[in-house]
């Protein structure tokens, strides 16, 4: 744990606490949102925003790929594994996200369909190896992290000629999400972001000028350890105090102004923009998600198994789509908690632990709730 | 019991057939060298249909668990000896003496006999160490398909003595608590040798009979509130069942719980968290904060509970929240899982 464990040190938070409780100005309220599922994630579990200012609000943004993507998806792979029989794969994050009719992919599992979990897609190209009778289909999710693998499992599949195997591909893009925030008509309530970590090794920190540039809103680029998100935090304020608007980059030991050009070489060869896709929780965004070249349509799940696109409209009294803006908080949804929970999701921000709502519920419930008085621990 | 009819057994390279199920011969002679052989005693080669035994003063306790693992074998155990840990551990909990097992095999058509005279052995030394025989059995084969490999169901019967009431229920604000051991190593154990995610770890089951470590707790601080073993849904879902049952609030220090750091490392690779991890062999103890060091003493006294820690109290709180001061310096809630920990990806 050696590299990790530096950056969990509580002295060192304790420092940078006080560094940012002296860097804000008590008279305004910063809003920040951190874009990653990632970042909700080490927020919540090292209770990062217990030791910032009260005028310090973090937003979780809708970096969670499982929170965004929407219900038609996962009712096209489901159907995939229970009416075409096929070996569906995918990753452990996706087998609770509800779909229609009550059902997911974990509950399709226990009316026969074949559904496997793996840690990569190239497991799913192994099983495809084993099992040449049958169908595999891999359901491909995730930002621009986990879009290099998916290439260079459809390019494996190909050099390996296996006729078996294709993907379901839902990659996602994050500059894309973040243009549909801060263009929502109306503005945004958000000062600043919290760049992604995992993502931007892959797409580099020069995607985000934009955002500095054209909304006038600062970035700081943090690794996914809680000591990078708190002197993100303190570089957005800093920025913030002097009118700028500018990209930080706190995560220097991974991310480049250009990132991975071997990764986004393999992303371009595979994958082109598609036209438009429907988020869960933002609705439709054009240009904002990937689907396969023609010149590898045989590995396309949707060609191959003439998969019609079903539009599964959110629920109304769903909020995800306002607090995804930073416009409102979980709590102020009235069915969060009541009706919406981690063990009944309805709306796209409960579904995974990294969701907004779901966190918050999971986490954060206590700091609503008033019970942080009855806490016995000296600070 | 002898069979003159048939041929022997081949425990190497024989697999279990429906036959072994059906009543016959073939039954009687799994039986005999299989289950009587690793499992004997005097109470089971009675030989009957139940087993006849001494009644016992005071009250009794009895507890049931099925066990279905996968895999069958894992470092550290297997389901043979889990199936003894398990359910001698739901009979001390409650501070009794645990006295006897029975057990129910489900096989599946096509196991090895090979792995089941492995399991039954295992068994039989896991019983044997414990010093509670299996005292009744019964063995069912089903078609291949049907079952994995195979289950075992044990339930066990023990003696409580007057005086001793621990339950989930008595956990009171101003109680200390205390976990016998480092967590998660059973979870993260199974984890490595699973299909698909193998990967080299350093980490072993803790799976144990916890009865002897019961009571030299129990002998040190009789008037023990809450135990219990952290099993499915780890650490987290335990306190949060203790502080309902309780209507408490429970608060952890992150700093005071003992994980291993391969453990630690295992959870980090998989987005998983050690106290969402399931244990085999550790309990959690609830006591009047003024025995607290008494029953850390008495758990670090004993050769399962060497790495025992005070790591958290209960709190009065109309909510039942479980709370944690984390290592970082914040705070956050402990909350059950929805469903099983599954890895992230992101």
């Amino acid at each position: 744990m050696k590299y990790i464990d530096e950056f969990r040190a509580a002295d060192l938070a304790r420092g940078l606490a006080a560094a940012i409780a002296r860097d804000v100005l008590p008279a305004r309220t910063y809003r920040l949102m951190e874009f990653c599922g990632g970042h909700t994630h080490a927020i919540s579990r090292y209770g990062v925003a217990d030791l910032l200012p009260a005028c310090v609000r973090l937003i979780h943004g809708p970096g969670c790929p499982v929170c965004v993507l929407p219900i038609g998806r996962i009712d096209q792979a489901i159907r995939l594994a229970l009416a075409h029989g096929v070996i569906l794969c995918t990753y452990g994050d996706c087998l609770r996200v509800p779909a229609s009719d009550k059902l997911s992919l974990q509950r399709a599992r226990s009316q026969g369909a074949d559904v496997r979990m793996v840690y990569s897609p190239l497991d799913a190209v192994r099983i495809a190896r084993e099992q040449p009778g049958r169908e595999v289909v891999f359901l491909a999710i995730g930002f621009e992290t986990t879009t290099p693998p998916s290439a260079v499992a459809v390019l494996q599949a190909q050099a390996e000629g296996l006729e078996n195997f294709s993907l379901l591909c839902n990659h996602v893009l994050t500059p894309a999400a973040m243009h549909a925030i801060l263009a929502a008509p109306g503005g945004t309530a958000i000062d600043g972001f919290i760049g992604p970590a995992h993502v931007s090794t892959v797409i580099g920190s020069a995607p985000y000028h934009t955002f500095a540039r054209d909304y006038g809103k600062p970035v700081a680029i943090a690794g996914f350890e809680p000591l990078d998100v708190m002197r993100a935090i303190q570089l957005l304020i800093q920025q913030i105090n002097a009118g700028r608007a500018e990209v930080d980059n706190e995560f220097t030991r991974a991310v480049t102004p250009h990132g991975n050009r071997k990764a986004q070489a393999l992303v371009a060869q595979v994958f082109a923009l598609r036209a438009s896709f429907s988020w869960r929780g933002l609705g439709e965004i054009r240009q904002s998600a990937l689907t396969l070249r023609p010149e590898y349509a045989g590995f396309d799940a949707e060609i191959r198994f003439a998969l019609p696109d079903v539009a599964v409209a959110d629920h109304k009294a769903c909020e995800c789509a306002a607090i995804l803006r930073g416009e409102k908080q979980p709590q102020q949804c009235r069915i969060f908690g009541t009706a919406c929970t981690p063990d009944n999701p309805i709306g796209s921000c409960m579904v995974s632990s990294e969701g907004a709502c779901a966190a918050h519920y999971s986490y954060g419930r206590w700091r609503a709730a008033g019970a942080e008085e009855s806490l016995p621990y000296a600070q | 019991m002898p069979n003159e009819y048939a041929a022997s057994l081949n425990l190497l390279s024989d697999q279990v057939e429906l036959n072994h199920g059906a009543g016959g011969r073939a039954m009687q002679q799994l039986i005999s060298q299989v289950f009587a052989r690793e499992l004997g005693n005097e109470f089971l080669a009675q030989g009957d249909d139940g087993a006849r035994l001494p009644a016992a003063c005071g009250r009794l306790v009895m507890a049931t668990d099925a066990h279905v693992v996968s895999p069958l074998f894992f470092p550290g155990g297997d389901i043979g000896s889990l199936a003894v840990h398990g359910t001698l551990n739901d009979v001390a909990m409650l501070g009794a003496r645990p006295t006897y097992l029975a057990a129910a095999f489900i096989l599946e058509e096509g196991f090895p006999l090979a792995d089941l005279t492995r399991i039954a052995a295992s068994m039989g030394r896991a019983a044997r160490a414990a010093g509670v025989p299996v005292v009744t059995a019964d063995t069912k084969v089903v078609e291949r398909g049907k079952a994995d490999g195979v289950f075992i169901t044990t339930t066990g019967v023990g003696v409580l003595v007057d005086g001793v009431e621990i339950s989930g229920s008595n956990a009171r604000p101003g109680d200390a608590v205390l976990v016998s051991g480092p967590i998660g190593d059973h979870g993260m154990a199974i984890m490595s040798v699973r299909e698909n995610l193998s990967f080299a770890a350093p980490i072993v089951s803790d799976s144990a009979a916890l009865h002897g470590l019961i009571a030299d707790l129990l002998a040190a601080v009789p008037q023990l509130h809450v135990l219990r073993d952290p099993t499915r849904g780890g650490v987290a879902a335990t306190l949060n069942e203790i502080a309902q049952q309780s209507g408490v609030g429970i608060v952890l220090d992150e700093a005071a719980i003992p994980v291993r750091p391969a453990v630690v490392a295992a959870c980090e690779l998989l987005g998983l968290d050690p106290l969402n991890i399931a244990n085999e062999g550790r309990v959690l103890v609830f006591c009047p904060a003024a025995d607290a060091a008494r029953a850390l003493a008495a758990l670090q006294a004993h050769p399962l509970g060497r790495e025992a820690a005070l790591i958290g109290e209960v709190i009065a709180d109309p909510r039942h929240f479980v709370q944690m001061r984390t290592r970082f310096g914040g705070r956050r809630m402990i909350d059950w899982l929805a469903g099983d920990a599954l890895p992230r990806i992101c």
